[in-house]
């Protein structure tokens, strides 16, 4: 075949396909350099005589600057983490799925714009803005509301972080109805189904991974999260009894201590080891949902 | 010849790739002290940070050559950029512990960082309005806040607030000088804070959310003070008469719980730093300290003080 393009066009091909490379390789590069820099950090602390694994994963004590028993125990930090991101969950999924099929099987035309946008737009406010509006809002509605003493507690950071999943939610998971086709959907109606039987029985089990991926972004942006629950938690290390406990989140506790702790000292290695105990728990999370998702496939 | 934009963007980005990553690496940030008399980098204490930029703001009409740029974060976070060679003045609501002097000593090669006494504050404890206690003991807040304490419901110290039984504490976060001092001066340098109580960023913090809990207690600087809380008088035991915290009873040291405000330097302080300084515990400063609610140096403090 008679080969047409000059040789520059050839080199230019080649240049731009290693540029698209060397990019996407980029980021797996970045996440690497991520986990290295941050167990560099952590490192350190294991050869610290008072630091112990077992503590540090189930004991609720936590004394990183005392002058007398210095105790590193997450776990009152990991449990605030963890209620404050499943009171979230609780809040967010049932009225993010339901946004997200109302936005994608109910609204035609203009209002699923508008909604559309709005739903966005809730997505683009600043986190500490929603710190701001759980301190100086939502404390004294909650105290008025449910008649407790502090209103900063895992309610208020839960349903800012509901507000702040929503957005992710509604996006992917209208995304994941929309991918269904529609021949699915003509043929429950030609079945004699009714609107709700139509979603329930077809439409959720057929995008139901594109869902569960909806959902674990939201998870993944709850646990991450760290200005608002650092302003609305109560910031209190005890492990709570009810949802009008005031909590401490890992995020907020390695915010509001890693401008103290001078670098190389035990409390700087200890903060890096929870920013490592952070990826830990997510990334069982998305491995349960990976798993969960295949599952659901092989049936 | 026709110019690709595409390539053209192409070369530009991996340029700059390569530029920024052929720049000077600077591991320990250097020395971020600038060295021309522009600007001050002034770090540290919360509870001093008002104080801070209204010493700030009103320098910059003195000599308007210099500026001062003020920041808080907390006493440790001041310390730890003074250890760090990262600020011209850290501000500190207490004395550097041991450590953090050798530290610093190790970074300036063997000479000490300067310290400078500006201004005392009184900490004050506060509870709601609504709260019927008018004074406290140092031994009732220690029982109160101390892990092990006995001291938890409201009733035990015998008074009925409107709001709950139960005690709820309000605290600082452990960058937090205030917290040091508390500390040190009311649970014990020796124990620890009982966990549970709510651990605020900042002074006005601690202010506001006792103000809107019936229920309960804090403790932040005299200067935070407003008229939506209450401040308790403070004897050392119980049962003694309490002292309210005001600038005569803080200088002459009969309220126990107040402390002088330091504000550290690395030594070699550049002459800028140091008129700075010297103006601050001259007239002009210390007349700005009363304004702000907090206790001159006792050559300042007014004739006729309360």
């Amino acid at each position: 075949m008679i080969n047409s393009r000059s040789a520059f066009s050839i080199y230019r091909e080649k240049a731009i396909e290693l540029l698209i490379r060397i990019c996407g390789v980029s980021a797996i590069v970045f996440v690497f350099a991520i986990f290295f820099f941050v167990f560099r950090g952590g490192f350190p602390i294991f050869g610290d005589d008072r630091f112990g694994l077992w503590q540090f994963l189930t004991s609720p004590d936590w004394y990183p600057t005392s002058m007398s028993n210095v105790r590193y125990g997450t776990l009152a930090l990991t449990a605030g983490t963890l209620s404050v991101t499943g009171v979230a969950m609780l809040i967010a999924v049932p009225f993010g799925l339901g946004a997200a099929i109302f936005v994608s099987e109910f609204s035609v035309g203009k209002t699923r714009e508008i909604l559309k946008i709005v739903i966005e737009l809730l997505a683009a406010i600043p986190s500490i803005v929603w710190g701001f509006i759980g301190l100086t809002v939502m404390n004294p509605l909650i105290q008025k509301v449910f008649g407790v003493q502090v209103g900063l507690n895992i309610l208020n950071a839960a349903i800012l972080l509901a507000l702040m999943s929503i957005p992710v939610i509604v996006s992917i998971g209208e995304d994941a109805l929309k991918a269904v086709p529609d021949s699915y959907r003509e043929a429950s109606i030609a079945l004699g189904a009714t609107r709700w039987q139509l979603i329930y029985r077809v439409l959720l089990p057929a995008a139901k991974n594109g869902l569960l991926a909806a959902v674990l972004l939201g998870v993944g942006r709850a646990v991450g999260e760290t200005m608002a629950v650092l302003m609305a938690t109560g910031h209190a290390v005890h492990i709570p009894h009810s949802i009008f406990d005031s909590v401490r989140t890992l995020t907020a506790t390695i915010a509001a201590e890693l401008g103290e702790a001078s670098e190389g000292s035990p409390h700087y290695s200890v903060l890096f080891l929870i920013g490592i105990l952070l990826f830990t728990i997510t990334f069982i999370v998305n491995l349960v949902a990976d798993l969960v998702v295949k599952g659901v496939k092989n049936k | 010849m026709k110019q690709n934009p595409f390539i053209l963007g192409a070369i530009a980005l991996s340029a700059t790739l390569a530029f920024t990553g052929c720049g000077k690496k600077s591991a320990d940030s250097g020395d971020a002290r600038k060295t021309e008399a522009i600007s001050i980098q002034n770090i540290g204490s919360d509870t001093m940070v008002n104080l801070a930029q209204e010493w700030a703001e009103a320098y910059a009409k003195v000599d308007p050559n210099v500026s001062v740029e003020v920041s808080g974060g907390g006493s440790g976070v001041g310390v730890s950029a003074l250890i760090n060679g990262t600020c011209d003045i850290a501000n500190s609501s207490r004395k550097l512990e041991l450590e953090e002097v050798e530290k610093a000593t190790a970074k300036y090669g063997g000479k000490h960082p300067l310290e400078h006494l500006v201004a005392f504050d009184a900490l004050a404890i506060y509870v709601h309005p609504s709260n019927p206690m008018t004074e406290i003991s140092i031994e009732q807040l220690g029982e109160i806040y101390r892990e092990g304490g006995q001291i938890s419901k409201w009733s035990q110290l015998g008074v009925t607030v409107p709001g709950g039984d139960e005690i709820v504490r309000v605290s600082r976060q452990n960058n937090s000088g205030t917290y040091h001092y508390f500390r040190e001066a009311v649970v014990g340098k020796k124990a620890d804070f009982k966990q549970g109580s709510r651990d605020m960023n900042g002074s006005k913090e601690v202010v506001d959310l006792v103000a809107s809990t019936p229920d309960a207690i804090g403790y932040s600087g005299i200067g935070y003070r407003t008229n939506k809380v209450k401040v308790l008088k403070v004897s050392r035991k119980t049962g003694d008469p309490g002292v309210e915290p005001t600038i005569k009873t803080t200088l002459d040291k009969t309220y126990p719980i107040a402390r002088p405000m330091f504000m550290y330097t690395p030594p070699g302080e550049p002459a800028e730093v140091e008129t700075y300084l010297k103006w601050i515990v001259s007239e002009p400063g210390q007349k700005i300290v009363i304004h702000a609610g907090y206790i001159p140096l006792p050559e300042f403090a007014p004739k006729d003080a309360p």
